[in-house]
C-alpha cells in the first residue's frame, strides 16, 4: 500500500459483447473513446463528452451508462455491451431495430445507437409503457433531427411487438 | 410509368446501416499512423496577440508539430467569399472572411491561433495547455445594438460603426400610402436564433497519398464539391487530385455548408506536410465558438391597416449580428427581409437592414437562415393590428393572403437566389382552414377557453402562417446507371444528413427504371463518384437533385426499353419493365433481366453501330429558373401556471404545402425535427453573452436542447400545391418546420396569459419562464 | 475535451482507499461515480493528479434500515435507492427527490455520497439532506466521525471533510409517525439542475398542530439552504392555507439566490416563496392523511 499503487498505465480486461478483450490503456482514456478507436466498435458515438447528450450511452452489466463519463479502466472484470450486439447477425435487426425502421424513427443517425442501448434495456424491465413513460425514458437522449415523435412511436411499436413475442 | 414507390411511406434503405452501427461517420475513419490536431482558440473576443511561446508544447512527448499564423507561409490567406451579395441597387458590403489561424489580432473568442500536431487527441490537448501567449485585451463590440454606434469599439479599425453591410429594399411608396392608414403599428422586435448544435460536431480527416499524388479528405461538409474546388485551388491542385467524401454526417442544419472553415483548410494542407493522415474532431467545447451561429436581428417595425384590417404597408428597419467575418454575405438578412412578407399581399414595403460586425462567432444559415426573424415580425405585428380592429389572428391572416388565382405571384424585391422573390404556387387559404379544424380554433375561443379560465386555468391558443422559399439553383446533376447485378445506382454530388436521401431518390428511380426500392443504390457525398453539384442547402435536396435524378432515370428507362425492343426484335410498347425485368407484354415467358440488358448494352467483341454509347445509363442536370415557395400554417393550445411560468403545450397542429410528395414519412418527419428545434428556439435555446463578448453557456448542459419531454406529439395534415417549375413538382420541406414557431409561442403565451391585457406584449424570442415572469410583474 | 493525465488507483478495500488518500491528501481524489467529477476533468476544469477509484468497493454498496432509520453507504448508487421499496417506504423524501436528479443512465452510476462530496448547491440532494436531518459518516485512516448534515456543507462545493477524509456512509434518521414530506422543484427541462426546489417535512403532534418542520431549499445561495425561520414559523400552530403563506412568504426572504443564465434571482426568490408554500401544503395533506408521502 503505497503510492507505487497509482499507476500510469492499467492492463485492462473486460468483457465486450460477450468477447474478451485485454489491452493496456492509459487511465484517462474514457471508455468511448476505448471501445470506438481501440477495439474498432465505432457504433457508439460522441455527442458531447460532458453526459448531457447520451449518444455515447453503452450498457455497462446491462445498465445504461454514459461511455463519456467513465474511464475504460473501470471496465475492468465487467461486460460492456454496445449497439453492434443487438442485431444478432448479418443482415438482421432486433425487434426494437426493426421498430425505428417501421416508424422512421432516425433521421441522421447519430443519435440512435445511443437511444437503442437505452430502450432496449428500458423495455426489458418495462414491456407494457406508455407514451409519457417513453417520452421520460427517453429524456436523457437528445435527437436534434426527429423531434422525437417517430422514435416514441418505434419504441411503442417495439413494446408491442416484444409482447406479442413474448407470448406467442 | 408506374408510381409503385413514388409518393408512398417508403422504409428507409439506410436504417439498416445506421441501426446497427456500421454507417461511417468522419471520426469513424481510422487510418495507419494517423495523428491527431487540437488547436489552441482565443479567450478572448477581441485581442493583441503580443508573442507566442511554443517550446514547452514542442518539447512534449508524442507531439509532432506545432504551427502558428508564421509557419503557415503562403498558404495563410483569408478564406473565400461564398455568396456574392445580391444585386439590390445601392447595397453596400464590407468584405471581411475569416483566417486559417489568427495573426496578430483574435476578433471572438474561439478563433484559432495555434494548430498542435501530436500522437493522440489526448496528447495534443495537453500541448494546447503547455502554450504561452502574452495578449493585450482589445475593447469588445459584443451586443448587437451597442456595435452599431458610430463610436462602439470597432472590430475591424478601418470600418466605423461596425457596418458590414447595408441595403434597401422598396416597393411601391409606404410613407404615402401609411397616411390613409386606419391605425399604424409600430414596435420595436428583437429575434435571435440561436444555433444549430447538430448531434455530430465537425471533424474533417486528410490523408495525402504520395504514390498516387492524391488527396482524400473526409469531412463533414453539406457541400462536398464545392469543399473539393476550393481545397485544390487553395493548395495548388488539381481537381482531379482531390477527394472530398462527405460520408454519413450526424444532421447539417445549415453550418456544416461549404464555410472553408479554418479547421476544414488546415488539415488538408497539414496531412501534405506531414505525409501523414491528420484527424481532427470538434468537441462540443469547441463547438460552441467554432462552428457559426445565426443569432440575432433586431427591428423596428411599422404596419399600416386599413379599417377592415387589411395590409396597406409595412416599414421595417433592422439591424442584423454577423459576427467577426461575413464569408456568407447578405444570406440571412436578405432571407429575413423576403420571408417577411410571408403568404400576405404587402402593396408598399420599405425595408432596409444594416449588417454589423461583432466580436462573436460568425453567423451564417441555420435552418430557417434568417426566414424566422422576419416571419417573427410580421406574424407579430398581424396580432397586434387583429387587435387593435377586434378580429381574432386567423381572421386577419385570412383577409391578407394572396389570392389563388394571383400566381406566379411577384413581391416586387430581389431574394437571396438574386432573382425577383416570386411565388411560384401556392393556395393558403385551404391550409389555414385545415390547421384550425385540426385544433378546434372556433370551439376553443367560444367553449373550452372560457369554461378552463372559468377553474383559474391559464390556456392559450394561436395560429400563424408562413412561407418558405426553397429548392433554390443553381443547379445539381445525377447519373443513373444499371448495374450487370440488375442494381440501379444513382450518384449525385450534394451531401446527405439525414434527410432520408438514400430514400427518396431511390424511390423515383425505382419507379422509373422498375425495380424493387431496395435495389438501388444511392451515392451521395462523394467527389469522385460525381463531379458536378452545389450542395445540400435552402431545402433544395429533393427539389433539385431530385428533378435531376427523375430525369435521368427517365433517360435509362428509354434505353432499357430500346435495348430490350432490340432483343425482343420488338416494338418499344409491346414491353412492360417491372421487377426487374422485363418482359414481353402477353407473352409468357419472354423476359430479361435488367442485368443481362446492362450486359448486353457492354459488347465486349466485335463491332457496335457508329454512335453507340455503351451502358444503361444517363446523366442529367437540373437547375430551376427559381425557387419554389412552399408554405404551411401551425396551431397550438398551451396551459402556463401563472406562479411559475411553466409551460406546458398541449395540443400542437401542422398544416403544410410542400408540393407533391416522395415519401410522407420523410416529410413528415422533417416537419417533426423542425417545429422541435423552432420549440427550442422560441422557449429554450439562448446564447447568453456577456459585454466582454463571453459565451456564458457553452454547454449542452446550459444551451438547453429540448428534450422529448418538451416536444408534443404533432397532428399534421396536408395540403397539395404543385410547383409548376420543376417536373416532379416538388417544393421543399427541410426547414417548414422551424420557421413559425416563436411567434406561435408570442401569441399563446400572451393568450393563456392576458397579457395584453395587462400592457404587455412579446416582443422578444427566446422567451423563457423567467423572462416571462420578469415581464408580467411589471406589467 | 479529454481528460489530463492522472495516476489511477482502484480501491481494494476502505482501508486501502482511506490510506492512499493519507498519503495522497489533495493531489488524490476520490472517483465514485464520476458523473460530475469526469464532466469536469474532460473540460479540464479539474486536474487531479491521482483518482482512487471507489468502485471495486461492493462493500459499501449498502440500504439498510433500521427502525425505520436508513443508511446508505459510498458506493451506492442513486438508480438503487431509486428503486428501494424500503426507502419508500421509510424515507419518502428521498424516494420523492431521485428522479428529479439527472437522467437514468447518469443514475446508473452516481451516488448518493459523490453527490453530497461534490457539495454543489444546485444540487437537490443537500437540501434532502437537510431537510430530513441527515447526518454524514466520515471515515480516515485515523478514526471515524459523524458530521451533522447542517454542519457538512460550508460553501459552494466545499463540505467539513477534511482531505484525508472519506464520505463511507449517510444516515438519515426515522420519520417519526404523523409526518409528511415533500420534494417539488422547476427546472428548464426533465433532468435538469432545478431554478429552485424545495425539500419540506413535517410532523403533527397529537392534537393535529404541527409538531416540527424543516425546509430546505437548492439553488438559493452558495450553500443548500435551510429556511429555519419560516419552519419556526409554523410550529404549535395549525397547518392552514395562512400559516403556511405566512411560511412561505418567510422562506422568500431567507434565499440568497445569485441567478444564472436561466433565471434571474427575483425570479428564483419568488419561485422559492411559491414552491415552499406547495411544498408545505402537500406535506401537510400527507401527514394529515398519515401517508407520508
Ligand atoms: C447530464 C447530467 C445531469 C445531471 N443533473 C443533475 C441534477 O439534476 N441534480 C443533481 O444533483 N446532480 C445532477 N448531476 C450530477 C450527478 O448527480 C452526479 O452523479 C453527482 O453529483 C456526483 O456523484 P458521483 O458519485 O458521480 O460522484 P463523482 O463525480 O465521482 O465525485 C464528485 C466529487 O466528490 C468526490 N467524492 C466522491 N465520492 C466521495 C466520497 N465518498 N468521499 C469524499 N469525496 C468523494 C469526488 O472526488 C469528486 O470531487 C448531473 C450530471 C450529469 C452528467
Ligand atoms: S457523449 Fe456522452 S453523453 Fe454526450
Ligand atoms: S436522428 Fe439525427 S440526432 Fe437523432
Amino acid at each position: 500500500m503505497s503510492s507505487s499503487d497509482f499507476e500510469h498505465e492499467v492492463k485492462l480486461s473486460l468483457t465486450v459483447n460477450g468477447r474478451r478483450y485485454t489491452r493496456t490503456v492509459e487511465p484517462r482514456m474514457l471508455l468511448a473513446d476505448f471501445l470506438r478507436h481501440e477495439l474498432g466498435l465505432t457504433g457508439t458515438h460522441v455527442g458531447c463528452e460532458h453526459g448531457v447528450c447520451g449518444a455515447c450511452t453503452v450498457q455497462f452489466d446491462g445498465e445504461p451508462a454514459r461511455s463519456c463519463l467513465t474511464f475504460a479502466v473501470q471496465a475492468q472484470g465487467h461486460a460492456i455491451s454496445t449497439v453492434e450486439s443487438l442485431a444478432g447477425g448479418p443482415g438482421k435487426l432486433s425487434v426494437l431495430q426493426e421498430a425505428f425502421r417501421e416508424c422512421h424513427g432516425l433521421q441522421c443517425g447519430y443519435c440512435t445507437p445511443g437511444i437503442l442501448m437505452t430502450m432496449q434495456a428500458y423495455l426489458a424491465q418495462h414491456p407494457d409503457p406508455t407514451e409519457a413513460e417513453v417520452r421520460e425514458a427517453l429524456s436523457g437522449n437528445l435527437c436534434r433531427c426527429t423531434g422525437y415523435q417517430h422514435i416514441v412511436d418505434a419504441v411503442l411499436l417495439a413494446a408491442k411487438n416484444l409482447r406479442a413475442g413474448a407470448a406467442a | 410509368m408506374s408510381t409503385r414507390y413514388f409518393g408512398q411511406p417508403v422504409k428507409r434503405n439506410e436504417d439498416a446501416r445506421l441501426l446497427t452501427g456500421s454507417a461511417l461517420f468522419v471520426d469513424d475513419v481510422e487510418l495507419s499512423g494517423m495523428l491527431h490536431a487540437a488547436f489552441l482558440r482565443s479567450p478572448h473576443a477581441h485581442a493583441k496577440i503580443i508573442s507566442i511561446d511554443v517550446e514547452a508544447a514542442k518539447a512534449r512527448p508524442g507531439v509532432i508539430a506545432i504551427y502558428t499564423a508564421e509557419d503557415l507561409g503562403d498558404y495563410w490567406q483569408h478564406g473565400p467569399l461564398l455568396v456574392p451579395p445580391p444585386p439590390v441597387p445601392g447595397i453596400v458590403f464590407n468584405l471581411r472572411t475569416q483566417v486559417p489561424l489568427a495573426k496578430g489580432v483574435t476578433r471572438h473568442v474561439g478563433e484559432p491561433v495555434v494548430l498542435v500536431i501530436a500522437e493522440s487527441r489526448y496528447i495534443a490537448e495537453d500541448a494546447v495547455g503547455d502554450i504561452y501567449i502574452d495578449w493585450e485585451a482589445l475593447p469588445v463590440a459584443a451586443e448587437l445594438e451597442a456595435a452599431a454606434r458610430p463610436d462602439a469599439p470597432r472590430v475591424y479599425p478601418d470600418i466605423p460603426g461596425n457596418v458590414a453591410a447595408h441595403a434597401h429594399q422598396k416597393r411601391g411608396d409606404y410613407g404615402r400610402a401609411a397616411k390613409d392608414a386606419h391605425v399604424t403599428i409600430k414596435r420595436r422586435f428583437t429575434y435571435d436564433h440561436g444555433c444549430s448544435q447538430p448531434m455530430e460536431t465537425r471533424g474533417v480527416v486528410a490523408q495525402w497519398d504520395n504514390k498516387a499524388d492524391k488527396l482524400t479528405i473526409w469531412d463533414t461538409t453539406q457541400a462536398p464539391v464545392a469543399i473539393r474546388n476550393g481545397m485544390a485551388a487553395m493548395l495548388g491542385l488539381s481537381e482531379r487530385q482531390v477527394r472530398v467524401i462527405a460520408p454519413f454526417i450526424g444532421g447539417g442544419f445549415g453550418p456544416k455548408i461549404m464555410m472553408f472553415y479554418p479547421e476544414e483548410v488546415l488539415i488538408p494542407w497539414v496531412a501534405i506536410q506531414l505525409n501523414t493522415p491528420v484527424k481532427w474532431i470538434e468537441d462540443r467545447a469547441e463547438h460552441f465558438f467554432a462552428t457559426t451561429h445565426e443569432r440575432g436581428q433586431i427591428h423596428d417595425a411599422e404596419m399600416a391597416i386599413d379599417k377592415e384590417g387589411k395590409i396597406i404597408g409595412i416599414k421595417d428597419v433592422f439591424l442584423h449580428d454577423t459576427g467577426a467575418y461575413d464569408p456568407y454575405g447578405l444570406t440571412v438578412p436578405i432571407n429575413s427581409q423576403c420571408t417577411l412578407l410571408g403568404p400576405y399581399v404587402v402593396p408598399h414595403y420599405d425595408s432596409m437592414f444594416t449588417a454589423v460586425f461583432t466580436n462573436k462567432t460568425l453567423v451564417t444559415p441555420y435552418r430557417g437562415a434568417g426566414r424566422q426573424h422576419g416571419v417573427f415580425v410580421m406574424e407579430r405585428l398581424l396580432d397586434i393590428a387583429a387587435r387593435e380592429i377586434g378580429i381574432t389572428p386567423a381572421e386577419i391572416r385570412r383577409r391578407n393572403f394572396i389570392a389563388p388565382d394571383a400566381f406566379p405571384y411577384n413581391h416586387g424585391i430581389i431574394y437571396q437566389d438574386f432573382t425577383e422573390l416570386t411565388y411560384d404556387s401556392g393556395n393558403y387559404e385551404p391550409i389555414l382552414d385545415q390547421v384550425l379544424a385540426t385544433i378546434g380554433y372556433e370551439k376553443f375561443l367560444a367553449e373550452e377557453q372560457p369554461r378552463l379560465r372559468a377553474e383559474g386555468k391559464c390556456v392559450g391558443i394561436a395560429v400563424v402562417c408562413y412561407v418558405e422559399g426553397t429548392g433554390i439553383g443553381p443547379y445539381e446533376g445525377a447519373k443513373v446507371q444499371v448495374q450487370a447485378s440488375g442494381k440501379v445506382s444513382v450518384v449525385t454530388g450534394i451531401g446527405t444528413q439525414g434527410q432520408g436521401h438514400f430514400t427518396s431518390f431511390a424511390q423515383i428511380v425505382a419507379d422509373a427504371c422498375g425495380v424493387d426500392v431496395t435495389n438501388v443504390e444511392v451515392i451521395t457525398g462523394d467527389t469522385d463518384a460525381f463531379y458536378w453539384g452545389a450542395g445540400t442547402f435552402a431545402s433544395r435536396g429533393a427539389v433539385v437533385a431530385g428533378n435531376a435524378i427523375g430525369q435521368a432515370a427517365g433517360l435509362v428507362r428509354q434505353k432499357i426499353l430500346a435495348t430490350a425492343a432490340e432483343h425482343f426484335e420488338c416494338a418499344e410498347t409491346d414491353l412492360i419493365i417491372e421487377n426487374g425485368k422485363v418482359s414481353l407484354n402477353g407473352v409468357p415467358g419472354h423476359s430479361i433481366t435488367l442485368g443481362e440488358l446492362a450486359g448486353m448494352a457492354n459488347p465486349m467483341r466485335g463491332a457496335v453501330a457508329p454512335g453507340t454509347e455503351p451502358g444503361l445509363e444517363a446523366t442529367s442536370y437540373f437547375g430551376p429558373p427559381m425557387g419554389a415557395t412552399a408554405s404551411g400554417a401551425h396551431a397550438m393550445i398551451v396551459e402556463v401556471d401563472p406562479e411559475t411560468m411553466m409551460v406546458e403545450i398541449k395540443r400542437y397542429a401542422v398544416a403544410h404545402d410542400c408540393g407533391v410528395v416522395i415519401n410522407p414519412l420523410i416529410v413528415e418527419g422533417q416537419v417533426q425535427g423542425g417545429v422541435a428545434q423552432g420549440i427550442g428556439n422560441a422557449f429554450f435555446e439562448d446564447l447568453v453573452y456577456n459585454d466582454e463578448g463571453q459565451l456564458l453557456n457553452a454547454s449542452l448542459a446550459d444551451y438547453l436542447l429540448p428534450s422529448s419531454m418538451d416536444v408534443p406529439r404533432m397532428e399534421m395534415t396536408h395540403t397539395v400545391t404543385p410547383s409548376p417549375l420543376n417536373p416532379l413538382g416538388i417544393k421543399g420541406v427541410g426547414e417548414a418546420g422551424a420557421i413559425p414557431v416563436g411567434p406561435l409561442f408570442a401569441q399563446a403565451l400572451e393568450d393563456a396569459l392576458q397579457l395584453p391585457k395587462r400592457g404587455v406584449e412579446l416582443l422578444d424570442i427566446p422567451l423563457s419562464p423567467s423572462k416571462l415572469w420578469e415581464l408580467a410583474r411589471n406589467a | 475535451m479529454k481528460p489530463a493525465p492522472f495516476r489511477y488507483a482502484a480501491a481494494q478495500s476502505l482501508e486501502h482507499a482511506l490510506a492512499l488518500k493519507a498519503e495522497a491528501g489533495e493531489e488524490a481524489r476520490f472517483l465514485a461515480g464520476g458523473q460530475s467529477l469526469i464532466p469536469a476533468m474532460n473540460f479540464r476544469l479539474a486536474q487531479p493528479a491521482m483518482l482512487i477509484d471507489l468502485n471495486p468497493l461492493d462493500d459499501l454498496d449498502y440500504i439498510t434500515v433500521d427502525n425505520g432509520a436508513l443508511r446508505i453507504g459510498a458506493r451506492t448508487r442513486y438508480s438503487r435507492v431509486e428503486h428501494c421499496a424500503e426507502v419508500a417506504r421509510w424515507q419518502p423524501l428521498l424516494a420523492e427527490v431521485l428522479p428529479n436528479i439527472a437522467h437514468p443512465q447518469i443514475r446508473n452510476r452516481g451516488t448518493l455520497c459523490g453527490n453530497l462530496s461534490n457539495a454543489d448547491p444546485a444540487s437537490e440532494l443537500p437540501a434532502v439532506m437537510l431537510a430530513a436531518g441527515a447526518r454524514m459518516h466520515a471515515h480516515s485512516a485515523g478514526g471515524d466521525r459523524w458530521i451533522a448534515a447542517a454542519d457538512f456543507f460550508i460553501n459552494l462545493f466545499e463540505t467539513a471533510l477534511q482531505p484525508d477524509e472519506m464520505l463511507v456512509e449517510i444516515e438519515l434518521p426515522a420519520l417519526p409517525a404523523r409526518s409528511g414530506t415533500c420534494f417539488i422543484e422547476v427546472a428548464r427541462r426533465p433532468g435538469d439542475y432545478a431554478m429552485a426546489g424545495v425539500a419540506a417535512s413535517l410532523t403533527l403532534d397529537a392534537n393535529g398542530r404541527c409538531g416540527s418542520a424543516s425546509i430546505a431549499l437548492c439553488n438559493a445561495g452558495p450553500t443548500p439552504m435551510a429556511a429555519a425561520a419560516a419552519a419556526q414559523l409554523l410550529i404549535g400552530g395549525v397547518l392552514d392555507a395562512e400559516a403556511i403563506a405566512a411560511a412561505a412568504a418567510q422562506a422568500q426572504e431567507e434565499v440568497e439566490p445569485n441567478g444564472n443564465v436561466h433565471c434571474t434571482a427575483d425570479y428564483q426568490r419568488h419561485l422559492a416563496g411559491v414552491l415552499t408554500r406547495r411544498a408545505l401544503t402537500s406535506a401537510a395533506a400527507r401527514a394529515r392523511q398519515g401517508t407520508s408521502a
